[in-house]
Formats: C-alpha cells, sequence, structure tokens
C-alpha cells in the first residue's frame, strides 16, 4: 500500500539567472496528504506545475504512476486533478456547465451522476445553475475543486487552495480533502500557511527553491531539537533586541508574544527567569512549550541564510 | 473531434451570456452599413456658393443662373465686397466664390476674351478638385453659347466640322456614387474585425482568468484547442458577412452580381490569415487591453489604410505599394469589389484567390505553431 507515487529527482528549474527550483528529491507514496510548504517565492508553484506538465524541468526528473512528466505526459494527464492558484472557472458559466465542459475535455462519459455526487459532496447541489462568477471565494474553490475532480484523478494538485479564502470555508475545504484522502486519492498542495501543513502526512519546507527540511511534521519538530521559552511582555522589541545582543539565542516576534529558540538541553523554566532577570527584562508570562512547525520552519530558515550565530 | 465540439460549445454557450457580443455581432454591420453607406462620402452633392458680381449685367445675371440651374452649385450669399469673400470662406460657409468683374458684358460684346475668378476653398482638395470640374464645365457651355449666339444674330450658322465628342460610360458605378466602393469593403473590414479582434481577445481572455492553464492540465490536444477557439468567430464572420450583403441589398440596391459561392469561399480564405493573426496577437498580449491595442492599432489600421480601402493603392508611392503585397486584405478587397460591382470570378480573380489562400495558411499555421510552442 505504501508505494511511491511520486518521484522527483534533483530537480531544477531556472528562470534565466532565476533558480525558482534548485535541486529537489522527493518522494511521495500513494494516499499520503503532501504539504509544500514555504513563503513567497519559495518554488513551490513552479514546483507543482511542473509535476503537472505545465512546465518542462531545466534539469533532473519528475514521475508520477512511474512515467516522466515530460515525456509520457498525455499518459499522466487524464490520472491528475490540478487546482490552481486562482481558482479559474468561466465566470459566465454556470456550476452545472463549468463541470460540464471540464468532464467532456476529460472525456468522461455519463459524467452527471459524478456531478451529482461531488456537487453533493462539495455542498454546492442548491446553487448549481447559478453563474460561477456570482458565487462567494470560497464556493469558488470548492468549484474548481469539483471541476479538477470529475474525471477521478488518482493525484490531486493542489496549489494554494486556502489563500483569500474566509476561515469557516476552509474548514469546510479540508473536511472535503480529508474524505477524499480517505478514498484513497494522493493529495499533494502548496500553502503558506504552517497552520494547515501540521494537517499533512508529509512536509516539506521549501526556500528559496531548495527543501530545508523533509518529514512528518512531528517528525520535523523532534529532529529540530529545540524548545520555545514563550515570553508575553509589553515591549517586545525591547526584549528581542537585548536577547539577540546579550545571548546566542534566536528570537522569534510574534504579534503579541516572543519565542526564544533554545537547545531541548537548556529547556528549564528556572533557569531562564533568572537569566531574564539578568538581563534585566521583565515580562507578564513565560512558559516553555514544544516548537511548532512555524518555530521550526521560522528557524530552519534562519539557519540556512546564516543569520544564526 | 468531439473535444472540438465541446469547446465550440462552451464559446457559444459564453457568446449567448455576453450582450456585448451580440451588439458587435449583429448591431455593428448594420451600423457600419449606415455609416459608409450615407456618411462616409466622397460625393459632392451641393457646393455652397458666393456670388461677388460687379458687372452686374443682364450677362452676368445669366451666368450666374447657369450655375444655379446646374443642381450643384447653390448660391447662399451674394458679397457686396471683396472682404466679405474672405470672411465666408475663412468660416467655411462657401466652397466657392464666383467673382465676375466689372465690363464683363461689355468685353464679351467687344469680343474679347472675359476673365471671370473662382475662388475655391482648397482645404479639402478632392472637394474642391469636383466643384472646380464642375464649374470649369459650366462655364465652357456658357462661352459656347455665347459663340453660338453672336454668329446667330450674324445670320451664320455653325458650320459642321468633325469634332469629337467624349461619351464617358461609367461602368459597375454609373452614378458614380463613393458608396458602391465603399459598401463591399464594409464586409471585408467586418470581417477582420470581428474573425481577427474577437478571437484575440477570446484567447487571451482565458490567459488572463487561468483557465488556460487549467486546459493544458486536461488531455486537450493543442491543435483541439486552437480549432476550438477558431470555430465560434468563423461562424461569427459569416453570420455577419451575410447580414452586410443582405443589408446592401436590401438598404442600397447594391447586388453582388458575381458568384456568392465564389465570395463565400474567398471570405473563408481570408479568415485564414485574420485567425491566424488573432492568434498570433494572443501570443503576444498579457491581456485584454493590450491583445485589443495590439490588434486595432498595430494590425487592422494599417491593414485598412494599406488595403485600398479607402485610398487607391494605384496612388500610393511604390515603396508602400510593396508593403500593401504583405497585406491579405488587399487582395480580399479587389475580390469583394470585383465579385460585387463588377461580377468577376475565379477566371479573372485566380492570382488574388491563390494570394490570399496562400497567406492564410501560413499565417494561420506560424500563428498555431507560436501558440503551441508557448503552451509548452
Amino acid at each position: 500500500m505504501n508505494s511511491t507515487i511520486i518521484e522527483i529527482a534533483a530537480l531544477k528549474k531556472w528562470f534565466g539567472d532565476t533558480k525558482a527550483v534548485d535541486g529537489i528529491t522527493l518522494q511521495i507514496s500513494k494516499g499520503e496528504m503532501f504539504g509544500l510548504v514555504g513563503p513567497d517565492g519559495a518554488g513551490k508553484t513552479t514546483t507543482i506545475r511542473t509535476l503537472c506538465g505545465l512546465m518542462t524541468p531545466t534539469e533532473g526528473t519528475a514521475r508520477l504512476f512511474d512515467l516522466d512528466v515530460v515525456t509520457d505526459k498525455r499518459k499522466i494527464q487524464n490520472r491528475v486533478g490540478y487546482l490552481s492558484q486562482k481558482f479559474s472557472l468561466y465566470g459566465d458559466l454556470s456550476i452545472d456547465e463549468n463541470i460540464e465542459f471540464f468532464a467532456d475535455v476529460h472525456g468522461v462519459p455519463n459524467y452527471k451522476k459524478r456531478r451529482d455526487l461531488l456537487l453533493e459532496f462539495t455542498r454546492l447541489t442548491p446553487f448549481r445553475d447559478r453563474a460561477a462568477e456570482k458565487l462567494s471565494g470560497g464556493m469558488k474553490q470548492k468549484l474548481a475543486l469539483a471541476c479538477s475532480l470529475i474525471h477521478t484523478p488518482e493525484i490531486l494538485f493542489l496549489d494554494e487552495p486556502t489563500t483569500g479564502v474566509d476561515p469557516v470555508s476552509r474548514r469546510d475545504f479540508w473536511k472535503i480533502l480529508s474524505d477524499l484522502l480517505r478514498q484513497g486519492i494522493t493529495i499533494l498542495m502548496s500553502t503558506p500557511y504552517l497552520d494547515e501543513a501540521e494537517r499533512c502526512s508529509t512536509v516539506a519546507l521549501m526556500h528559496l527553491g531548495k527543501i530545508i527540511a523533509l518529514g512528518k511534521p512531528k517528525e520535523l519538530k523532534a529532529r529540530s531539537g529545540i524548545n520555545i521559552v514563550e515570553l508575553t511582555a509589553d515591549s517586545l522589541r525591547e526584549i528581542r533586541e537585548k536577547i539577540e545582543q546579550q545571548t546566542s539565542y534566536t528570537v522569534q516576534l510574534f504579534g503579541d508574544r516572543i519565542n526564544i529558540v533554545i537547545p531541548r538541553a537548556d529547556a528549564d523554566e528556572a533557569s531562564f527567569a533568572i537569566k531574564m532577570k539578568e538581563l534585566d527584562i521583565s515580562y507578564s508570562s513565560i512558559r516553555i512549550i514544544s516548537p511548532s512547525l512555524e518555530n521550526v520552519f521560522i528557524y530552519s530558515v534562519q539557519q540556512q541564510s546564516g543569520a544564526i550565530k | 473531434m468531439k473535444t472540438i465540439i465541446h469547446i465550440v460549445k462552451k464559446e457559444f454557450r459564453q457568446f449567448r451570456r455576453d450582450p456585448k457580443m451580440f451588439g458587435i455581432i449583429l448591431i455593428a454591420p448594420i451600423m457600419q452599413l449606415l455609416f459608409f453607406g450615407y456618411a462616409a462620402t466622397l460625393d459632392v452633392n451641393t457646393v455652397h456658393t458666393m456670388v461677388y458680381d460687379r458687372d452686374n449685367t443682364e450677362t452676368s445675371r445669366n451666368f450666374i443662373r447657369d450655375f444655379s440651374g446646374s443642381g450643384f452649385f447653390a448660391i447662399d450669399y451674394v458679397a457686396k465686397n471683396e472682404n466679405e469673400i474672405n470672411e465666408q470662406i475663412d468660416k467655411g460657409n462657401i466652397l466657392i466664390c464666383i467673382s465676375i468683374p466689372r465690363e464683363f458684358e461689355k468685353r464679351i460684346e467687344r469680343r474679347e476674351t472675359a476673365p471671370v475668378q473662382f475662388i475655391i476653398n482648397g482645404s479639402d482638395g478632392n472637394t474642391a478638385n469636383i466643384a472646380a470640374g464642375y464649374a470649369g464645365v459650366i462655364a465652357a457651355n456658357f462661352s459656347k453659347n455665347i459663340a453660338a449666339d453672336i454668329l446667330g444674330r450674324q445670320g451664320k450658322k455653325v458650320l459642321p466640322t468633325g469634332q469629337i465628342t467624349p461619351e464617358a460610360r461609367v461602368w459597375y458605378n454609373p452614378l458614380m456614387k463613393t458608396r458602391f466602393f465603399m459598401v463591399p469593403g464594409i464586409v471585408a473590414m467586418l470581417l477582420s474585425i470581428i474573425t481577427m479582434l474577437l478571437t484575440s481577445l477570446a484567447v487571451v481572455k482565458e490567459k488572463e482568468i487561468g483557465t488556460l492553464e487549467q486546459l493544458i492540465v486536461t488531455p486537450i490536444k493543442s491543435y483541439q484547442l486552437i480549432l476550438g477557439k477558431l470555430i465560434p468567430f468563423a461562424i461569427l464572420g459569416f453570420v455577419s458577412v451575410i447580414l452586410v450583403i443582405a443589408g446592401m441589398r436590401v438598404i442600397f440596391g447594391i447586388e453582388v452580381r458575381g458568384s456568392i459561392i465564389f465570395l463565400l469561399g474567398n471570405s473563408f480564405l481570408f479568415i485564414l490569415s485574420t485567425l491566424g493573426l488573432g492568434l498570433f496577437i494572443s501570443t503576444i498580449s498579457k491581456t485584454q487591453q493590450q491583445a485589443m491595442m495590439i490588434a486595432i492599432f498595430g494590425v487592422l489600421m494599417p491593414m485598412i489604410y494599406l488595403s485600398g480601402f479607402t485610398f487607391p493603392i494605384e496612388n500610393m508611392p511604390e515603396s508602400i505599394q510593396i508593403i500593401s503585397y504583405f497585406i491579405p486584405l488587399r487582395y480580399f478587397m479587389t475580390i469583394i469589389r470585383g465579385v460585387v460591382l463588377k461580377g468577376t470570378g475565379f477566371a479573372e480573380l485566380w492570382g488574388e484567390t491563390f494570394m490570399l489562400g496562400g497567406m492564410g495558411l501560413a499565417i494561420l499555421l506560424l500563428a498555431s505553431m507560436r501558440f503551441r510552442k508557448k503552451l509548452e
């Protein structure tokens, strides 16, 4: 059951001097929910577009179902679904007509039953006659998903599917995705949100075209060997400056709190409290927590770019 | 094949939802027909005229009556002094001033040459030319009559001598109406606009909203996509051609003298090139605005100017004439005018037909190849 369905080897895609994807190697197993995580410009979209056959790699290979994405493009096309960042639909066609069109071009015979099923599944049935441009963002996204599922693909590529979608629709969407996973489909999605990445079975953290960390979210956190001291205080910026100047710890600033990255061995709340006093830092709360994927990711990026002392 | 039909079906569904599209396809042909048929005319029907008669004799009044009686000259003003001439010409109220000097009658009676001055507003050279021509003819007739008169009074008859009388018969457009020249050309213009502009817009629109990317991921082959996008516009183009041909007949009474089948066949060859150009434009533009600008200013305008639609190619400098050979519309314009006005067919127009077909195929193929390359 745990067979490899996507295999990427030393894949590079350059646009002139810009190394959008700079040598990534990955294997994704059947039935996985694989997350490509990274900031804008990390190379997530380029990776997905290359896998869909929209781009030819500069170097390296990518294989789906053991078929090459460039040379066997035709054989792959009917077995994958792709949802681009923009939820591309025909705004002047209705929900039904959009799905019908994509069913037609995929050559799906008797699509009507499958369409009803997908509409039920995405809870779009009551709106089926409405023009796509008159739908809300979340509904558009679900319709785009339905369109990309009409030909029952085995792999689904989702490029930032929840960007710009309201939280309620996002939760809805995730529910649909987990139903799909249960049906045995393999999903590869990119997302800039680390809370979403936490829900993937495997995650690749991408930065500047490279994978800087790869594994199950839990493993990534464990492997990072870090813990986090979380402080809440009034003058977060001052505290950050003090810690950065007078200790060797890395600091991650969030809106209302500050996270100090510490080696797991140093994880002792009491000694930290003393240290803070020595540095003349006042705070309203202190606690040691295990790192989130976000912490790990920022830490990895900082390490990569040599920002760590 | 099925895939192409699916795309065509989708395309027509989108037309149906887009009221602007209907406007372009149904109303634009009729509007153009009316504009070019009635408004865009180079004919000179009324020449606004001023008279400055310093002689004020029976002869001078007769001379002026010949003008007003001709049907072309409308004597709108009678000047009392020279300044008024300047004034009215500057205001653009008159096109011509007939200025008769003193002693006009006396000079004629003395059998001397009597000069008459025509002051013509030449800011529109074409109209001025025509007006000067009319005026010259009337003056010449007047002097012929004077000669005959004088001889008659002397009891002599004009002896018949060997004379050359030009008997002009204008074929194909006996009334020499600009309309006959212009209206058939509209068919060509509309076809260019609908097939080229709308095609490029439709393709770029898919690029803009991102559906093109979505389509590339599907098993659609690029030739299917190209045909699926082009066929609907070819059909629309033909619909408007038929509308204009019908409108030409009903509104202006201009009948197609030649074979309509031959005309439609050539329309098909012509739209191969315009569809190709539309497709090409879509490969070099990112947005619909860009496509529109390139289509109108980059392709349509030069194409129309150099096609002989309004300005005869024979009058252009040689270097520009050479460029016009590379413009498909040039050939189509010749064909359509030939078929509609002269009733010519393949026997006379085979050269143009082959050029049109050859260029059409070449442009469409090159554009398709470029489009395909861009997709991949």
